[in-house]
C-alpha cells in the first residue's frame, strides 16, 4: 500500500495512566534506509521501538511496518522484522552455533538454510573457532555483534536495533555499524535507537525524541544547516534545553 | 542505639503501608489451619461397606441390622457372590466387604461353625485395619449375647484413653498445623522482605552504614515477631473456637513457647535470604528441600516412633518437631514447663544459633 | 510443530547445561524417595509401654512376655507404682500402660475371667486404637493360649472335643491389596507423585519468569512463534522429564521397596502423560502471571502445599470433611495419587480409573488454555 515505504507512522501515541510516553509521532522510513532515532533516557524511543515490534499496543494513531498494520496484524509484521533488544538476549547457556539454529528454526528456516547461512555468518564475523563455545564465554563485543547477526538470519525486511552499542568499545561500535551498512546495502531497513550522538552522522536521516515527541527530523546535513549548529551534539542539547525548544523544520 | 530504632521505626512502616501482605500475613496462617483442620483426619467414620449373602436368613439378617446400627457403616452394595467384590473395590467404590457362607443359620442350629469373612481394603494399611477392627467388633458383638462356653478363659482389658477420649482428629491434628503453618509463613515472611531489599539495594546501603549485623536482624525480626504473634494468637483462637481443641494447660506458657518458636522461624527465613542471593538453584533447593521433609519430619501427621531411628535423629533438627511437641502437651496433657524445660531448651538453643548464623552471614557479605 | 522441536531442543540443553539442576531434578528426587518413604508411616510399632504389675505371678508375668515378644510393644519400665506411670505418661516416655491388679492371677483360676487395665495416651487419635486393637488382641490370644493349655491339662493331653452346644460363628479377617500392612506399598507411589509434581511445576514456574529476568523472552516476542507453540514448546521437555523420573521413581519402587505392580504400567504412564500436561501447565500459567522468580517460587510453594496436603496423598480422602471432600475434586494431585495407587495396588483397570482419568483430562484441557491465554506476547 504504502509504496516503498517500510515504516509509515501516523500520530502514534501510547500513555501510561496518566504519563504520556509517545505523544504522536509521525515520520516514515524508506526501504534500505538507516535511520535514527536519537533522543535521551527516558524520551519514548523504547516505547516507540516496542509498538512497532508488536510488543506494545499504541493507544492511538497507526503505525505500518513492512506493509502490516502493527495493531492489527502484529504477528503478520513479526515476520518481515527483527529485532536486537537493548539487553543482550541471546542464550548465555547455549552455544553460539546452537543459538543460531535456534532462532533459524523458529522463522521456519529449513535445514540446509540454516547450515550454509550460519556458516556465512560466522565466517563474516570471523567466529567460526567459536561456534561451539558457550555464548557467555564469549567476549561483549562479539556477542552483540552476533546478536545483531542472529536478528537479521532470516533476512527480514526491516530491522530494529534498540541501543545495540551501549557499553561496547568504540573500536567494536565501529565494526558493528559496517555491518549495518552491510545490511542496509542488502536492502533491509535499518531503525536504530541511540544516545551516542556521533553515531548519529553515520545514519541516512535521524530523529530526535525530546519528552515523548520528535523534536527535529532530516538528515544529520539539513538538521546541522537548518539549525546552524556545528554538530549534532549541539543541536541535542540545544532542543533538551526547556527553552530552546522544538520549531524546527519537521520534515 | 538511635540508629537502631530508626531502623526499627523503618521496618514497622514498611509493614503497615504494605496493608495487603500485612494481611496475607495474619490471615493466612488462619486459613490455613481451617482448610487443612478440615482436611487432615484419619478417622473412619463413613466406610463403605459391600455385604454379600448369597441366601438371607434370620442370623445373617441380625448381624446386618447390628452392621447398620453401629453407625460407622455405609451400606453401598448387596450382591449375591463374592466374585462381585473385586470391581467394587478397584473402583473405590468399596472400603470393607462382609461375605456370609450360604446357609449361615440353618449350619448354626445343626452345630456347626458358619463362616463369615471379613475383606478390609488395606491399601492404606490404618485405615483398613481400622474398618476390620470395627466390623470384627460388630460380629463379636453379636455372639457375645449368646451364653458363654464352659471353661473359657477370658481376661478383659478395660480401656482407658487418656488426654483424647473421643479420640478426635483435630485435636491430634490442630496442635501440629499450628506449628507447621507458623513456620512456613514466619520463615518467608523475612526471607521475602530481606530479598526485596536486596533487589532494590537498600539492603547494601544498610550494610554500609553505621548499623551493626546484629542492629539489621533485630531490626528485621523484631516488628515481624509482634506480627508473628498475632497469628498464633489468632490461631490458638481459632482452635479453641472451631475446632474445640482443649486447652488444659497454661495460655501464658503457649504463648510464651510461641514467640520462641516464631522468633526460630524468623531467624530461620533470615539465614536461607541472607545465604541464597536469588539463585534459581538455591531457592529450588531451600523448597524442594524443606516443604516435604517439613510435612514429613515434624511428627505433624506420621508419629515419630513408627519412623526408623536415623529418621528419627534427622527430625531433631527440624523446629517444627520440637513446637508440634509443646503445643500439643500443652493443649492436651495439660503439663506445664517441669516437664517441657527440654524441648523449650532445645527451641531457644536453635534460635541462638540461627540468629548468630545469619549476623555472621552478613558479616560476610560485608567482608566481599 | 517445527518451531516447537527447535524451541523445546533449547529447553533441554538449558536443563542439561546446569549441572546443578540436574542433580536436583534427577538425583534428589530419588534420595528423598528412598529417605521419606520410611517416614510415612502410620503403623504402630514399638509403642513405648510401662508396665504396672501388681500381681507378681507367673501368669502376669506371661502376659507381659507376650506383650513384648509381639514386636508391637516395647516395655522399657517397669514398677508398681501408677505414680510413676502417670509420670511417664505425662513426660511422653509411654504411649501406654499396662496395669495388672494384685489377684489377677487368682481371679482368673477361680471365676476364668480377670481384668486388665490399659491407659493410652490418645493424643494421637486412630494410633491409639491401633494401639489398644494390638493389645486387646494380645490379651485375647494369651487367654486362649492359657485356655487350651489347661483344657490340655485336665484331659490328659488328648484331643479336646469341640466345645458343644454354642453357636460358633467361624470369623475371619483379610485385608486386600496390601495383607503385610506394608505403609511403603501404599507411601512410595503417593510419594513419588508429590516429588514429580513438585520439580515439574516448580521448573515451569520459573522457567517463564526467569525469561523475563533475562531479557530473552522479549526476543522470542518478536518473533512469529503462536503462543500455543511457545506453551508447547516450553511444556514439552519438563512432560519428558516428569515421565522419566516417574520411571525411575517406580523402578526404585520395585527394586528397593518392593512395591507390587499388579496393573498395566501402559495405563499407568498414559494416566500420568495426561496428568503432567495438568500440572506443568499450572507451573507455565503461574509463570506468566509473576513477574520475577523469586514471585514464582512463592506462589508455586503456596499451591503446592495445598495440593499436596488435600490430595489423600498422607490421610485419607475419605477422613477429609464432606465439604474439603468436594473441594478437592479440583486438585490434580488428588486424582492421580488415586490412580496411581488404584493401577499398582489393586491392578485397577481402564473402566475402574475412568472417571478420575476423566477429570484429569478436563482438568489438563482446561489449564493449558489458561496458559496459553495468560501468556501474552505483548509486554504489560
Amino acid at each position: 500500500m504504502s509504496g516503498d515505504l517500510a515504516i509509515d507512522v501516523q500520530d502514534l501515541t501510547r500513555r501510561f495512566g496518566a504519563f504520556t510516553a509517545v505523544g504522536g509521532i509521525t515520520f516514515n522510513v524508506r526501504a534500505g534506509e538507516v535511520f535514527g532515532f536519537l533522543g535521551a533516557n527516558g524520551a519514548g524511543k523504547t516505547t516507540a521501538i516496542r509498538m512497532l515490534t508488536g510488543l506494545l499496543v499504541p493507544s492511538s494513531g497507526r503505525a505500518t511496518v513492512a506493509g502490516h498494520d502493527v495493531a492489527r496484524d502484529a504477528e503478520r509484521v513479526k515476520r518481515d522484522i527483527g529485532y536486537m533488544s537493548q539487553k543482550f538476549s541471546l542464550y548465555e547457556d547455549l552455544t553460539v552455533r546452537e543459538n543460531i539454529t535456534l532462532y533459524g528454526g523458529i522463522y521456519d528456516l529449513r535445514d540446509r538454510e540454516i547450515r550454509d547461512r550460519s556458516a556465512r555468518m560466522l565466517a563474516n564475523l570471523q567466529l567460526e573457532h567459536a561456534a561451539d563455545q558457550l555464548v557467555r564465554a564469549i567476549p561483549l563485543g562479539w556477542r552483540q555483534k552476533l546478536a545483531f547477526s542472529v536478528a537479521l538470519l532470516h533476512q527480514p525486511r526491516v530491522v530494529f536495533l534498540d541501543e545495540p552499542t551501549s557499553g561496547v568499545d568504540p573500536i567494536t561500535r565501529r565494526q558493528f555499524w559496517e555491518l549495518i551498512y552491510d545490511a542496509a546495502a542488502g536492502g533491509t531497513t535499518v531503525l536504530v535507537t541511540t544516545h551516542y550522538m556521533d553515531e548519529a552522522e553515520y545514519c541516512d536521516r535521524i530523529s530526535i525524541m525530546v519528552d515523548g515527541r520528535i523534536g527535529a527530523m532530516g538528515t544529520p546535513a539539513e538538521l546541522k544547516r537548518d539549525f546552524k549548529v556545528s554538530s549534532i551534539d549541539d543541536l541535542f542539547v540545544q532542543l533538551a534545553r526547556p527553552t530552546g525548544s522544538a520549531q524546527g523544520p519537521a520534515a | 542505639m538511635s540508629a537502631l530504632l530508626g531502623l526499627l521505626r523503618k521496618e514497622v512502616y514498611h509493614i503497615l503501608r504494605d496493608r495487603r501482605t500485612l494481611v496475607v500475613i495474619v490471615a493466612l496462617p488462619v486459613l490455613q489451619v481451617i482448610i487443612f483442620g478440615y482436611a487432615i483426619r484419619t478417622d473412619v467414620d463413613h466406610v463403605r461397606l459391600a455385604i454379600v449373602d448369597p441366601a438371607p436368613d434370620t442370623v445373617t439378617l441380625g448381624i446386618r441390622a447390628r452392621f447398620a446400627a453401629a453407625g460407622v457403616f455405609e451400606d453401598v452394595a448387596l450382591v449375591p457372590r463374592i466374585e462381585q467384590l473385586e470391581d467394587l473395590f478397584r473402583r473405590g467404590a468399596a472400603q470393607g466387604a462382609v461375605v456370609f457362607e450360604a446357609g449361615f443359620a440353618e449350619r448354626l442350629a445343626r452345630g456347626l461353625p458358619a463362616g463369615l469373612l471379613i475383606i478390609a481394603d488395606a491399601t492404606e494399611p490404618n485405615t483398613g485395619s481400622i474398618v476390620a477392627s470395627y466390623a470384627t467388633a460388630v460380629v463379636q458383638g453379636y455372639q457375645q449375647e449368646a451364653p458363654p462356653s464352659n471353661g473359657a478363659i477370658h481376661i478383659v482389658p478395660s480401656v482407658r484413653m487418656r488426654f483424647n477420649p473421643t479420640r478426635e482428629s483435630s485435636n491430634l491434628f490442630v496442635p501440629g498445623l499450628m506449628a507447621f503453618v507458623l513456620t512456613i509463613i514466619s520463615s518467608l515472611m523475612t526471607a521475602i522482605s530481606l530479598t526485596r531489599e536486596k533487589e532494590t539495594g537498600t539492603l547494601e546501603a544498610l550494610l554500609v552504614s553505621p548499623l551493626r549485623p546484629w542492629q539489621i536482624i533485630v531490626g528485621k525480626v523484631a516488628p515481624y515477631l509482634v506480627v508473628g504473634f498475632a497469628s498464633v494468637v489468632g490461631v490458638i483462637l481459632e482452635a479453641r473456637l472451631v475446632f474445640h481443641v482443649p486447652l488444659r494447660g497454661s495460655l501464658v506458657l503457649l504463648l510464651a513457647e510461641g514467640i520462641v518458636f516464631i522468633l526460630v522461624s524468623l531467624s530461620l527465613g533470615i539465614l536461607i535470604s541472607a545465604r541464597t542471593s536469588s539463585q534459581r538453584v538455591a531457592m529450588m533447593g531451600a523448597l524442594i528441600g524443606t516443604m516435604l521433609p517439613t510435612m514429613l519430619l515434624s511428627g505433624f501427621i506420621f508419629p515419630l516412633e513408627s519412623m526408623p531411628w536415623p529418621l528419627r535423629a534427622i527430625s531433631v533438627i527440624v523446629p517444627a518437631r520440637w513446637f508440634v511437641l509443646v503445643a500439643r502437651s500443652i493443649m492436651l496433657k495439660g503439663v506445664g514447663l517441669s516437664y517441657l524445660w527440654q524441648p523449650t531448651l532445645v527451641l531457644l538453643v536453635m534460635a541462638l544459633v540461627l540468629l548468630t548464623a545469619s549476623t555472621r552471614a552478613f558479616h560476610e557479605r560485608l567482608d566481599q | 510443530m517445527r518451531r516447537i522441536l527447535f524451541l523445546a531442543r533449547a529447553e533441554v540443553l538449558h536443563v542439561v547445561r546446569d549441572r546443578a539442576t540436574l542433580a536436583q531434578v534427577l538425583i534428589v528426587p530419588v534420595l528423598q524417595l528412598l529417605v521419606l518413604s520410611n517416614a510415612a508411616t502410620f503403623l504402630v510399632t514399638n509403642t513405648p509401654t510401662y508396665v504396672v504389675d501388681f500381681d507378681r505371678t507367673s501368669v502376669s508375668r506371661g502376659l507381659v512376655t507376650r506383650f513384648r515378644a509381639s514386636g508391637h510393644f516395647l516395655v522399657d519400665e517397669q514398677s508398681a507404682s501408677p505414680e510413676l506411670a502417670n509420670e511417664a505418661l505425662l513426660r511422653g516416655d509411654a504411649t501406654m500402660v499396662l496395669t495388672i491388679p494384685h489377684d489377677f492371677e487368682a481371679t482368673l483360676v477361680r471365676t476364668g475371667s480377670a481384668p486388665i487395665q490399659l491407659t493410652v495416651n490418645a493424643e494421637k487419635g486412630s494410633a491409639a486404637g491401633i494401639v489398644q486393637s494390638y493389645a486387646t488382641s494380645i490379651a485375647a490370644a494369651y487367654a486362649s493360649e492359657l485356655e487350651s493349655s489347661v483344657r490340655g491339662a485336665s484331659l490328659g493331653g488328648s484331643d479336646a472335643p469341640p466345645v458343644r452346644g454354642v453357636p460358633k460363628i467361624d470369623l475371619r479377617v483379610r485385608s486386600w491389596y496390601n495383607p503385610a500392612l506394608n505403609y511403603k506399598y501404599y507411601m512410595v507411589p503417593g510419594i513419588l507423585v508429590a516429588l514429580v509434581t513438585l520439580i515439574g511445576t516448580l521448573l515451569t514456574a520459573q522457567n517463564i519468569a526467569r525469561e523475563k529476568e533475562l531479557g530473552t523472552l522479549e526476543q522470542l516476542n518478536v518473533t512469529p512463534m503462536t503462543r500455543g507453540q511457545f506453551i508447547a514448546a516450553k511444556l514439552l521437555p519438563f512432560w519428558a522429564l516428569g515421565m522419566l523420573n516417574l520411571a525411575i521413581g517406580l523402578l526404585v519402587g520395585a527394586l528397593v521397596f518392593g512395591v507390587p505392580m499388579r496393573g498395566s504400567l501402559l495405563l499407568l504412564f498414559g494416566a500420568a502423560a495426561v496428568y503432567l500436561v495438568a500440572a506443568l501447565a499450572i507451573g507455565l500459567w503461574i509463570s506468566s502471571v509473576v513477574d520475577t522468580q523469586q514471585q514464582a517460587m512463592f506462589v508455586t510453594f503456596f499451591v503446592m502445599n495445598v495440593y499436596l496436603l488435600m490430595s489423600g496423598l498422607f490421610t485419607p480422602i475419605d477422613s477429609m470433611a464432606p465439604w474439603v471432600r468436594t473441594v478437592s475434586q479440583l486438585n490434580p494431585v488428588r486424582h492421580f495419587v488415586t490412580i496411581s495407587r488404584a493401577i499398582l495396588m489393586k491392578g485397577a483397570g481402564p473402566a475402574d480409573i475412568a472417571q478420575p482419568f476423566l477429570i484429569l483430562t478436563i482438568f489438563g484441557a482446561v489449564t493449558l488454555a489458561l496458559a496459553i491465554r495468560q501468556y501474552s506476547k505483548r509486554v504489560a
